[in-house]
């Protein structure tokens, strides 16, 4: 693809995002899909650029929520300063698991990410700072910069809009900078890597802490928009729902994750209504307990996108382009 | 009598119940081990077959009234048939990608079992009842040890070296443990390693299965059972290194066992002590106690 026409659709979606509160959407909606985003965004700079899949980024996401949440409403601290919280812990906690994950390279790495990740969890229900099962409520929006009042939605709206796109460019930036090359570099070919003289524990690791920082930022963003964390944030099933973003977006791609996550988010607010449809419609009992058991849909999705799907929706789309390009229609 | 200030039979109640887990464990990380020796992939699903394995029996003695003793073979072989159509319908198509989306897959299929028994079953735990053969509980004179928890660990024992000596003293082993090395040779020496990978697969899950029925007395049987279960697993597999089959076994018991200690020392770390071990192993020895350096 030109870079013009990159940068087109790229503020053809800014364009429309900025406008969809006029257009009657939910505000609060939009803002949770686009902090599952920048998640996914963050996850597919491990995924789609580093080639490491991580199974543990539901413990940045969740810790970040729990450090912003703690500091905003129990320390009265600046939500500028909440929001740097979320980074910094993320990032901690990312250099911390990073540096244990990367001494071993693919599936124990997931496997370790994953289990690292399960203990932070277990932390999280025992320490009392967390609100055990109850989770942390009523977290205080404040205001940004001592003048802009966020308890608006639609003033906290356009915030969460700038920092997502402050944080898209960031990713953008690092993938196609020198750093970003070198990633890809050790997802092609980590021995080569090695041979050509690059440090590819310490590229790894970097790109990880990078990604948990994204994370954090994330989470500490959510925590903002709907005012609560929770044990769910930190939960193993989180973790695989961000692989699932990915995963249907379009791992590698810039827009993937954006796209993956929007589907996700909205088909978790919307299966229990579906399965109520089909309930109604075939008159089979089962579908009406739809609701209860997302994961079966979720599930599903993953077994067909691994088996006949793995480019993803962004992926398979650009795929289908470039084709065209090759042999024009007769 | 007192040891370190706590009485005795309180410690070795509780050395007894993380034996038990500890056997759960070995038998799991032994399943997984087996499988990802042939097939490079990390099965996910290890915790959804086990729970699949406590539900057959279930489902076979509350639906049915078939006994126990009969589900116990017939709730692993189930699974493992189930797995067989798994491996032929499902992974045998990912063995030339990334071992990646083999995890994924198994993910995938995690979520999909664990959401289709929950949107029947619910959360709450199921009646399953100890087979009255083995209730009640006997006097050692240092400590009361349940007849149930006592079967387990003997079973699971059995079973673990029987596979230990099936794969490592048989011709059968000798095969499988030739497939694991160098498939494509194997396969030119005439065996049909295809079919050893179906049936690779298809044991290492009822293995799981076993193990689902065996735990269906003692723990709560519910959909969601075994998920938080297979990461503990994983976190074994990490500390063993999955080299080594003996190795599997003895790192499951042991971490089993100092699992209970923790819950009589300091209860507060019971959860989370495999993954704090986890972290150490990996700072002193990466590939793990049995490992291979690469």
């Amino acid at each position: 693809m030109k870079a013009s026409r990159e940068f087109t659709i790229y503020l053809a979606l800014l364009v429309l995002v900025a406008l969809l509160p006029v257009f009657g959407a939910y505000p609060v909606f939009v803002m949770k899909v686009m902090c599952f985003a920048l998640f996914a965004c963050a996850f597919n700079l491990l995924i789609g650029y580093t080639g490491l899949l991580s199974f543990g980024h539901a413990a940045f996401l969740g810790g970040a929520a729990y450090a912003t949440g703690h500091v905003l409403k129990v320390w009265g601290w600046s939500t500028e300063l909440g929001l740097l919280v979320g980074i910094l812990s993320g990032a901690v906690l990312g250099l911390i698991m990073g540096a244990l994950a990367i001494r071993r390279s693919g599936i124990y790495f997931s496997m370790i990410t994953l289990a690292l990740a399960q203990m932070l969890y277990f932390l999280f229900l025992q320490t009392p700072f967390t609100g055990g099962e109850d989770g942390l409520q009523s977290v205080p929006r404040g205001t940004l910069l001592g003048f802009i009042n966020l308890a608006d939605d639609l003033t906290l709206y356009y915030v969460v809009l700038a920092i997502f796109i402050v944080s898209f460019l960031l990713i953008y930036r690092t993938v196609h900078s020198p750093f970003g090359q070198v990633l890809k570099a050790i997802r092609e070919n980590e021995a080569r890597a090695t041979s050509l003289g690059y440090d590819v524990a310490r590229f790894k690791l970097l790109a990880f802490v990078l990604s948990a920082a994204l994370a954090g930022l994330a989470g500490a963003t959510k925590t903002l928009v709907l005012g609560f964390a929770t044990l769910t944030d930190a939960h193993w099933s989180t973790s695989g729902l961000v692989i699932l973003m990915v995963l249907v977006g379009g791992m590698g791609t810039m827009l993937g994750p954006i796209l993956g996550a929007f589907i996700i988010v909205a088909l978790e607010n919307k299966v229990g209504d579906i399965g109520a449809f089909l309930g109604r419609t075939t008159g089979i009992e089962w579908f009406n307990g739809l609701g209860e058991a997302v994961t079966v849909v979720t599930g599903l999705i993953f077994v067909i996108c691994v088996m006949a799907f793995r480019r993803g929706i962004v992926g398979e789309l650009q795929e289908w382009w470039v084709r065209r390009r090759i042999q024009p229609a007769a | 009598m007192e040891l370190f200030g706590i009485p005795l039979p309180a410690l070795l109640s509780q050395l007894l119940l993380g034996l038990v887990n500890g056997s759960f464990y070995a038998m799991l990380s032994l399943g997984l081990a087996v499988i990802f020796g042939l097939l490079n992939v990390i099965n996910f699903a290890h915790g959804a077959l086990y729970m699949m394995g406590a539900m057959f029996a279930w489902m076979g003695m509350t639906y049915f009234g078939v006994s126990y003793w009969v589900m116990l073979v017939a709730a692993p072989l189930l699974v493992g048939v189930f797995g067989v159509i798994i491996e032929r319908l499902l992974l045998r198509h990912l063995y030339k990608l990334d071992h990646l989306y083999g995890l994924l897959l198994t993910f995938g299929l995690t979520l999909l079992l664990e959401g289709f028994f929950r949107s029947i079953y619910g959360v709450s735990g199921l009646q399953f009842n100890v087979p009255e053969q083995l209730t009640g509980a006997r006097n050692l004179g240092f400590m009361i040890l349940p007849n149930y928890r006592a079967w387990v660990v003997v079973a699971s024992l059995i079973v673990c070296f029987s596979t230990w000596y099936v794969i490592e003293r048989t011709k059968l082993g000798a095969l499988l443990r030739a497939g694991t090395e160098n498939a494509k040779l194997t396969e030119a020496f005439g065996v049909n390693v295809p079919l050893m990978v179906t049936l690779t697969y298809g044991f290492g899950v009822a293995l799981a299965a076993f193990a689902g029925v065996l735990a269906a007395p003692i723990l709560q049987v519910q959909p969601l059972m075994g998920s938080n279960l297979i990461i503990v697993v994983f976190a074994v597999v990490v500390i063993g290194g999955m080299g080594s089959i003996m190795g599997s076994i003895l790192t499951g018991l042991g971490l089993g066992v100092i699992e209970g200690f923790t819950r009589v020392f300091y209860p507060e770390a019971s959860a989370t002590v495999v993954f704090v071990i986890m972290a150490v192993v990996l700072l002193i020895r990466p590939a793990g106690l049995f490992g291979k350096e690469k």
